[in-house]
Parts: structure tokens; C-alpha cells; sequence
């Protein structure tokens, strides 16, 4: 088989693989989880081989073109360079991962068929996005993933945070799309084709008359799907999802695609220095903002769900530094870590029965029910918080790297202001993102109380998982560092010596300073435990995650935080505590921004069709009634009556007849 | 009403020959005649059906059905006014007089013989009356009837032409009656037949007793109305 | 005679039998004033029939001949509607037209027996009435 075939049956397998779970869930049960788990595992497959085939080398190029489609051609194409095979193996073993994990985490669940296909499609839609060649396709994929995060983030409909979170999550990645679409059409206007190749072609002629338009409408797109800042409000609460899908979302499909986008036409955004800035300034205040935001959060999968913000953070501010190796291999090692932290977290929330970190600080004993949970989000929180040796240091270290690269001034293709706004904020960022890894990590594991409830072992379908993901989390990054370079772009990835010191230093210190906060504040854990504990400790993970979200509102009055005065981050944070918790009242901002007019608009267009259409109506329809009713009088059953109409009538007519005939 | 003031009026109508020369303002004797009766007729018509009391309509329905027969006579339509007194004074008005006294219409002033339709009516007669009148006399005030000669609807004549000319519709017309005779019969039947069970379940002890009284007399009756047409 | 004479009485008897038609409440009143009204257009036939025969020469004397239909129609007629009022009268306890509203608006159909059961507590308490005055 031709590399063109392989690449083509990566994106269909998990599709025909989603189809036949849709089809099969009801009928044939028993084979619902071999078609999840197969076909995402051969497209893993299928994916390696075209990375080992395409090695680097030139990009594979390959196009057809089904039917004629007006004036800019749409075609099925595909773009295979060494960041599109490397991200497809990416996703292929993150979904993989997720698949089987999500067997034993959705051990009982009613509606694991539908989901499983769920997440194939999604996985689907991701590699399509990867593979594709033509901004058209690739938007298809986009699209069919959001539609995909709203089915799964909305996977536990009953509860009423889920309902809103996954309409939340649909709409405003799609308050970005719509920019993102009209983009997409001014690019294609201006280039003359959507094939990704020919826009490339087309920047480098400087063929582009709206640069700095098509990037920034390009960019809201990226905005929302990536979660950055002002659109990244979303992601926090999609972790009323399912902890799989998080991870899924997280890790390697949704919040990369935009990244992902973005690094595919990064010399598109290159061509306006406007755009450049704008994508650092986002990168840069969705860096330290959701740091802090992390370090407030109270449910584990929030911290981690700020904490990608952040990291999606780095990789804008990669691309806004003009390095898109940088800001791929950070996605890869990412996409690693943050896939074992979200599948561990999931583990230990089914353990402690609860999501809450206030809860958890109040149990001893949680490390060692979940013994493989516990070390490999030991690794992958070091990779988090990029401590060398693990794959983290090495990514975030280039993503530094290539800022301070630029602040130097030896690239042209960035500003320098670009590079500083990046490397002072992610600097701040890796202080911050240590300290709230640090925070996790006591707090989950270090809890000291009663002894933690013991559900016995989890099953191997999820630990095996977790160790799986553990390797490239912990190696992926010294190894990778020298291979890479190749695949990419062909700078060097290897760390700097000033940024690696600075920022290995930066994370010690938020580290330690975080240990010195909850040393002084575990004095204070020895109240009894808070709420928000599942009903049904015993039973499957995701009926106890969904328990868990549902009494966390009930439990401590918000989904974000917790009144815990043994939680360090309040003490590190100060006054600032209560702003972050709640993401910075950015959802408030929104509420007064948007929801409010559009309730306004509507409660008027309400009024306007009520009050004033309907008068019209109304009016229209009261008319025949009367006269109806003014009939329906004359129906009086007197025969004399109708007879006296009757020929009243006939005398009017005759008389008419008359003048007439006589001319009168 | 008699043949001697026929003929007054037929020789008093005589004079005048011409067609066109007749003035309104000079009329003839049968003219004149013509005119009084027709006032009276119009006049008893009138009361016929303003009047309260039931009988007393039926009685004057006599006198405008009798001037009527009078105005045939003085349009020398001898025939047709013999045969108006019998089959309308002898006969309709004596059934009709049956049909009151069947139905139990109170003798006497009733206060409520006119319906509440009475001014609608009253519109729509006038309003007819009116353009009939403007119509016909607008139509014919200079056309004349010579009635001189020999009489136009004496019986030699009518019967000549009903039986030469109109043979067939006279038998069809016989089938006609016999099927209202036949009607009439089966209206009556049936009535007392549907009648007499809820009649006997009513409370007053007098309807079980009445109902079938009127119905014997209207078979009676309309044979003999159809006799009287014959 | 001018032929106007006979015309616009007829012509005023017609609209007299048609005012008794539509004001009268009694129905045999209703059938005396539809005698008139046949017999004003009886005098219409003989006059112009009188006309025609002198003026045209016109010897079929369609006018006398259905004048004398007529007649007999409004003979068959009169039995006929006699029979009906009758009947009427016999299930209804009247014969006044205005109160013979079956098909009004709004009004529930009646049983195949006449009035429903209140209607036909009124009915008969009139009937008792009627039967006192008569008596």
C-alpha cells in the first residue's frame, strides 16, 4: 500500500469504526468494544507506519477533486509533512489510550456504545484535521469535533452542569468559528484556493491583500478551539464530561487542533506582525491567568483543565515567537502527560470517591489504593511542572528558548516585542505551574484524616493504560529533542542554558514555596472532611465521577472552589484567591457582554412577535369571527326572516335591474 | 257583482273607442267600477292581514276574493269568476276557517298575531309595492284594453281553448291533485301514527283526547278541497 | 280600461299577500296571505290575457288556462299545507311560525320526536292554555 492509502485509512477507520458502533450498540452488544477499541488502535498503526514511511522527508502530497465546486476548487487533499505524522501518532495513541481505558472506566455505563463511537468520530474528525491538505476538509473535521465535545461533554445529560457545559463548550467554540469561517473564505478569496500548499505558495509570493485581517479572524477560530484567552471559558466546565473524554479533549484532539492550525499556516499569521503580537499577547495572558486560576481550583480535573490552558498557552506563544517546532513538541509531550494526568486523575477520583481536593487532603492513604495513579501523575506532574529529566522541561525549555531567541532579535519573522511579552509570561507561568502541581500533588496524595474508603484494585484496563502513557512522559522529551529537528522545521530543539536554569529554578521555587504553604496550612486540615462525596463509592468510575460533580455545587456552593482554609493556594494567592477561583468573573464579563443583550434581543423579538405580529394576526383573524358572528346572528330559525331577506334582496336586485335596463 | 252591472259597465266602457285618447283624468265607467272595487278588494285584503282577530281575517280574505271575482267579471272573464267564488269562497276559505278552528286559534282579539318580523316586513312590502307599481305603470300607462266585443273569457270560449289547446297539462294537472290528494291523506296518516305514542307519554290528559280529531277532519277536507278544484 | 288599472292592483295585493307572508305569525294567516298573493297574480294573468286577446288576435287564452292551474294549484296547495300545519300543530302544540326554530343558531338538534324535554314542558303548558282559551 501506497503511503497516500495508509494516510487516507488513519482518519477512515475510526470513522467506519464509529459507524459500526452506532449500527452494533443495540444489536450485537458484546461487540461494542472490540469496534471502539480496534479500529483506533489500527489507525495508531496505520499512523506509525506513515510516520515511518514519510520520516522527515518531503511532505506527502496528495489531492482529488470529486466534483466541480465554483470558483475556488474543494478537494479532497492530503498534507502529510513531518508535523502531520507526528501529531496523528499523537492522537492515534492518546485515543487508543482513551479507548481502553474508557472500558473499564465506563465498566457499567448504559450508553458506552454510543459514547465509544462518540470518541471514534472524534478521533476521526481529529485525524482528518491532521491529514488534510484542504482548509475546507480540514474544516469539516473541526466542525464535526465540536459538534462530537458537545455529545461527550454532555455525556452525563442528567446533571444539570453537564446540560450547561456541553451547550457552553458548543457555543462558544462556535462563536469562534463563525470568524474562523468567514477567515477561512477571505483566505481562499485571496489565495485562490484552499489547498494548503497553494495558500502557502501564495503567502510566500506575498499574494495576500488582508494579512492581518485573515489571521486575526483565523485566529479567533484558534482562540475558541484551543481554549485560549477570552474564549477559553468552556474547557473548565467541560470537565462535567466523562474523565476520559477530558483527557481525549485535552490531551491530543480538540484544544490541539487550533495550535495545530495555527503551526500549519503559521507563515499566514508570520505575514502580519499585528497578528503576531495579538496571538502573544493571548498566549501570554492565558498563560498567567489560568496559572492562577489553577491554583484556586478545588476539583482535580479543573486544575488540570486551567492547567491546559495554560500549556496551550505556551504553545501560542511558541507560534507567536515564530517557532512552531517549539510549539509542536510541546503538544506531543503534552498531549502525553496531560492524557496519564487526566486518565490517573480519573483513577483517584474513583478511589476518594470524591473531585474534590479539599476532600482529598482530608484522607490518608489515598497513594496507596491507587499505587499506579499515584506514580505515574507523580511523573507526569513533574513533566507538568518541567522538572529535567522529564519530557516537559525539554518542550517548555525550547518553547522559552525560541522567546528569548527572539527578544535577541536574530529572527526577523517575529517582533521582539512578541518574544518578551512570551518570555516574561512564561516564565511567571512555569513558577505558577509548578506551585499548582505542587498543590495537586500534596493535597491528592499527602491528605492526612481518615483512612481512604478501599474499593479494591482498579481494573488493569485502566492502570496498564496509565503505565503505557507514563514512558513518553517521562522520556519522550530527552530523546525526542535530538530526532526531532528532522521531522520539523530543522532548528534545534535542545535547551538553552539561560532559560533552562531560569525556568528550572522558577519551578523549584514555586514548588517549594507551595510546600511551605501547605506545611503552614496543614495545621489547619484537621477539621472533619467537607462534602461533595460520591452516593456510590462502589460502584463504576464514571457513575461515581458523575456523582461526584453533581454534590460539588450542593456541597460548597460553586463548581470551582471550596471554603478550605487548609488549601495552600489561598494562602499563596491572598485576596486574589477568590477572584481566580471563579476564572477571573470572566463568565460574569460574558454574561453582561453577551447573554444579557441576546436575552434582551430575544425577550424583545418575543415582545415584537407577541405584542405586534400577533396584534396583526389577531386583528386579521377577528374580523371573519365577527362577521361570523354577525351571520351566525342571522341564523335566527324564524323562516319569515330568511324569507324577508330573501326577497328584500330580490327587490333590490329587480330595482337594480331595472335602472339599468332602463339607463336611468 | 252581478251580470246587470257587468253589462252597465261593459256599455258604460263602450264609448270610448280609440286606443291612445284615454286620459287618466277622464276615466270610463268600468273604469270607475273597476277602480271601487278594487278599492274595497285592496281594502279587505289590507285588513285580512293586519287584522288581530283570526276569523275575522279569514271572513274578510271572503270579501277581496269575492272582489276579485268581481274585477274578472268586469274584465269579461265570466268563467274564471265563477269558478274564483266557488273553488275560493265556497271551498279554500271554508277549509281554511277548519284549519283555524283545528288548530285552536283563539277567537277574539290575540295580541300577538303579528310576529316581531312586522317591521322588516312591512320595509320589504312597501319597498316591493313601490318599485312593482313605478315598473308596471311606467310599462303600461298608455296601454288599453278594448273591451268591447264579445267577451274574452266567456265559457264557450275558455272551454274551447282549456280543451283544444290545453288537453294535455289539464290531465297532467289532474295527476297533480290527486298526488297532494294522496299527500295530504299520507301527512295525515303518518302524523297520527308518530303522534300517537308521545301524545299518550304527555302530561295533559287532554292531548291524547285532540290528537287524532284534527287529523280525520283534514283527510275530510282536502278531498274535498280537490272536488271543489275539479 | 287602461291596462294599468288591473296591473297596480294586482301589483298592491301581491305586496299586501307579501306582508301577511313575512308579519303573520299564525301559519294558516300565512296560507291566507299566499292565497292572496296567487290570486293578485291571477288577476294579472286575466288582464293581460283580456289585453292580448283583443290587441294581438291571440286565441290560445294561455292566461284564463293557467289561471285556472293556478287556482287549482292553490286548491291542491291549501290541502296540502292545511295537512302540514296540522301535523305541525298536533306535534308542537302551535302552529306560529316564529316559534318553529329548529335550525336556529346554537340550538341542539332535536330528538326524532320533537322538542327536547324542557321545550316540551313549555310546549305543553302553552298547549293547556291554548286548550282553557279555547274552551
Amino acid at each position: 500500500m501506497t503511503t497516500t492509502t495508509l494516510a487516507v485509512l488513519v482518519p477512515l477507520l475510526p470513522f467506519l469504526g464509529a459507524a459500526a458502533g452506532l449500527l452494533l450498540g443495540r444489536t450485537a452488544p458484546g461487540f461494542v468494544r472490540p469496534v471502539a477499541v480496534l479500529p483506533t488502535l489500527a489507525s495508531l498503526v496505520l499512523a506509525v507506519l506513515v510516520a515511518a514511511r514519510q520520516g522527515g522527508g518531503a511532505a506527502v502530497d496528495a489531492a482529488t477533486e470529486l466534483t466541480p465546486t465554483g470558483s475556488v476548487p474543494v478537494e479532497l487533499a492530503l498534507h502529510i509533512d513531518g508535523f502531520a505524522a507526528l501529531v496523528a501518532v499523537l492522537v492515534g495513541t492518546v485515543a487508543t489510550c482513551v479507548q481502553i481505558y474508557s472500558t473499564g472506566y465506563l465498566r457499567e455505563d448504559p450508553r458506552y456504545p454510543s459514547y465509544a463511537a462518540l470518541v471514534s468520530l472524534f478521533t476521526s474528525a481529529m485525524l482528518l484535521v491532521v491529514y488534510s491538505g484542504d482548509l475546507m476538509v480540514l474544516l469539516v473535521g473541526w466542525e464535526v469535533m465540536g459538534i462530537c465535545s458537545y455529545f461527550l461533554v454532555g455525556h452525563y445529560w442528567e446533571t444539570p452542569e453537564a446540560r450547561a457545559a456541553s451547550l457552553k463548550a458548543f457555543l462558544v467554540t462556535k462563536l469562534g468559528d463563525v470568524p474562523f469561517l468567514i477567515g477561512l473564505f477571505a483566505l481562499a478569496a485571496d489565495a485562490g484556493s484552499f489547498r494548503i500548499t497553494r495558500v502557502l505558495a501564495a503567502v510566500a509570493h506575498g499574494g495576500l491583500a488582508h494579512p492581518t485581517l485573515i489571521a486575526l479572524l483565523l485566529l479567533a477560530g484558534v482562540a475558541g478551539k484551543s481554549a485560549q484567552f477570552p474564549l477559553h471559558t468552556w474547557l473548565p466546565d467541560a470537565m462535567a464530561g466523562p474523565t476520559p473524554v477530558s483527557a481525549l479533549i485535552h490531551a491530543a484532539t480538540m484544544v490541539a487542533a487550533g495550535v495545530y492550525f495555527t503551526a500549519r499556516l503559521l507563515p499566514l499569521f508570520e505575514a502580519s506582525r499585528a497578528a503576531m503580537v495579538v496571538l502573544a499577547v493571548m498566549a501570554a495572558v492565558t498563560m498567567a491567568g489560568s496559572a492562577l486560576a489553577a491554583l484556586a481550583q478545588d476539583d482535580i480535573k479543573r486544575v488540570l483543565a486551567y492547567s491546559t490552558i495554560g500549556q496551550l498557552g505556551y504553545m501560542s506563544g511558541a507560534l507567536a515567537v515564530g517557532d512552531r517546532s517549539a510549539a509542536v513538541f510541546h503538544l506531543l509531550t503534552h498531549g502525553a502527560f496531560k492524557a496519564l494526568l487526566f486518565l490517573a486523575a480519573g483513577a483517584v477520583i474513583h478511589a476518594a470517591g470524591t473531585n474534590s481536593l479539599a476532600a482529598m487532603s482530608r484522607m490518608s492513604g489515598l497513594r496507596d489504593r491507587v499505587p499506579d495513579a499515584y506514580w505515574t501523575m507523580t511523573v507526569a506532574l513533574l513533566a507538568l511542572a518541567a522538572i529535567p529529566p522529564f519530557s516537559g522541561f525539554f518542550s517548555k525549555e525550547t518553547v522559552l528558548g525560541a522567546a528569548e531567541h527572539v527578544t535577541a532579535g536574530h529572527t526577523g519573522h517575529a517582533p521582539g516585542a512578541a518574544g518578551w511579552i512570551v518570555l516574561v509570561a512564561g516564565l511567571l507561568t512555569a513558577l505558577l505551574t509548578a506551585a499548582y502541581a505542587t498543590r495537586l500533588w500534596l493535597l491528592a496524595f499527602r491528605g492526612r484524616g481518615v483512612e481512604a474508603p478501599d474499593h479494591g484494585r482498579q481494573p488493569l484496563s485502566m492502570t496498564v493504560v496509565l503505565w503505557v502513557l507514563a514512558v513518553p512522559s517521562l522520556a519522550l522529551g530527552g530523546f525526542a529533542f535530538r530526532l526531532l529537528p528532522d521531522w520539523f522545521d530543522g532548528t534545534s530543539l535542545a535547551p538553552a542554558l539561560t532559560t533552562s536554569v531560569l525556568g528550572t529554578g522558577l519551578a523549584l521555587a514555586g514548588g517549594i514555596v507551595t510546600y511551605g504553604a501547605w506545611r503552614h496550612t496543614t495545621a489547619l486540615a484537621a477539621r472533619p472532611p467537607l462534602g461533595a462525596v460520591a452516593a456510590h463509592p462502589q460502584a463504576d468510575a464514571a457513575q461515581v465521577e458523575a456523582e461526584a460533580i453533581a454534590s460539588h455545587r450542593p456541597a460548597y456552593g460553586t463548581l470551582a472552589a471550596a471554603p478550605d482554609p487548609a488549601d495552600p493556594g489561598r494562602l499563596l494567592l491572598g485576596p486574589l484567591h477568590r477572584h481566580a477561583a471563579l476564572g477571573f468573573h470572566l463568565d460574569a464579563v460574558y454574561t453582561a457582554l453577551f447573554v444579557r443583550p441576546v436575552r434582551a434581543g430575544a425577550s424583545l423579538v418575543r415582545f415584537l412577535d407577541r405584542e405586534v405580529v400577533d396584534t396583526y394576526v389577531r386583528g386579521a383573524g377577528a374580523v371573519p369571527r365577527l362577521l361570523g358572528a354577525a351571520v351566525r346572528r342571522a341564523q335566527t330559525g324564524n323562516v319569515q326572516t330568511y324569507v324577508s331577506a330573501l326577497l328584500a334582496g330580490t327587490v333590490v336586485l329587480a330595482v337594480a335591474a331595472v335602472l339599468v335596463a332602463t339607463g336611468a | 257583482m252581478t251580470p246587470a252591472l257587468t253589462t252597465a259597465a261593459a256599455t258604460a266602457a263602450a264609448t270610448p273607442t280609440a286606443a291612445d285618447g284615454h286620459g287618466f283624468l277622464s276615466p270610463s265607467g268600468v273604469e270607475i267600477a273597476f277602480l271601487l272595487v278594487g278599492l274595497v278588494t285592496l281594502g279587505a285584503a289590507l285588513v285580512t292581514v293586519t287584522t288581530r282577530q283570526l276569523v275575522h281575517a279569514a271572513l274578510w280574505l271572503v270579501v277581496a276574493l269575492g272582489g276579485l271575482a268581481v274585477e274578472y267579471l268586469l274584465l269579461t272573464a265570466e268563467f274564471i269568476a265563477w269558478v274564483q267564488v266557488l273553488i275560493y269562497v265556497g271551498s279554500v276559505v271554508v277549509l281554511l276557517l277548519f284549519g283555524l278552528m283545528l288548530t285552536k286559534a283563539p277567537i277574539g282579539r290575540s295580541p300577538d298575531a303579528d310576529s316581531g318580523n312586522r317591521w322588516a316586513a312591512l320595509t320589504v312590502a312597501v319597498a316591493a309595492a313601490a318599485a312593482l307599481v313605478w315598473v308596471v305603470v311606467d310599462a303600461f300607462r298608455t296601454t288599453w284594453i278594448d273591451l268591447d266585443g264579445a267577451a274574452a273569457g266567456s265559457t264557450r270560449v275558455t272551454g274551447a281553448s282549456l280543451f283544444r289547446n290545453w288537453v294535455l297539462p289539464f290531465e297532467a294537472l289532474s295527476v297533480l291533485l290527486l298526488a297532494a290528494l294522496v299527500g295530504a291523506i299520507v301527512l295525515s296518516r303518518k302524523a297520527k301514527a308518530t303522534t300517537t305514542a308521545p301524545a299518550a307519554a304527555a302530561a295533559t290528559p287532554e292531548t291524547p283526547a285532540t290528537s287524532p280529531s284534527p287529523a280525520a277532519p283534514a283527510a275530510d277536507g282536502t278531498p274535498g278541497a280537490k272536488e271543489g278544484a275539479r | 280600461m287602461h291596462l294599468a288599472y288591473p296591473a297596480v292592483l294586482s301589483a298592491l295585493l301581491f305586496c299586501t299577500g307579501l306582508y301577511g307572508v313575512l308579519a303573520r305569525r299564525n301559519a294558516i294567516l300565512v296560507l291566507m296571505s299566499v292565497e292572496l298573493m296567487l290570486n293578485a297574480v291571477n288577476l294579472n294573468l286575466v288582464a293581460f290575457d283580456v289585453w292580448l286577446s283583443k290587441a294581438a288576435r291571440e286565441t290560445l287564452h294561455s292566461g284564463q288556462a293557467l289561471t285556472l292551474f293556478t287556482i287549482t294549484i292553490a286548491a291542491a296547495e291549501i290541502g296540502i299545507g292545511l295537512a302540514i300545519v296540522l301535523a305541525v300543530y298536533r306535534n308542537r302544540g302551535t302552529s306560529d311560525i316564529d316559534k318553529l326554530r329548529d335550525t336556529a343558531e346554537g340550538r341542539a338538534p332535536d330528538g326524532p320526536d320533537g322538542p327536547d324535554s324542557t321545550d316540551r314542558t313549555a310546549l305543553t303548558a302553552e298547549e293547556t292554555e291554548k286548550a282553557e282559551a279555547t274552551a
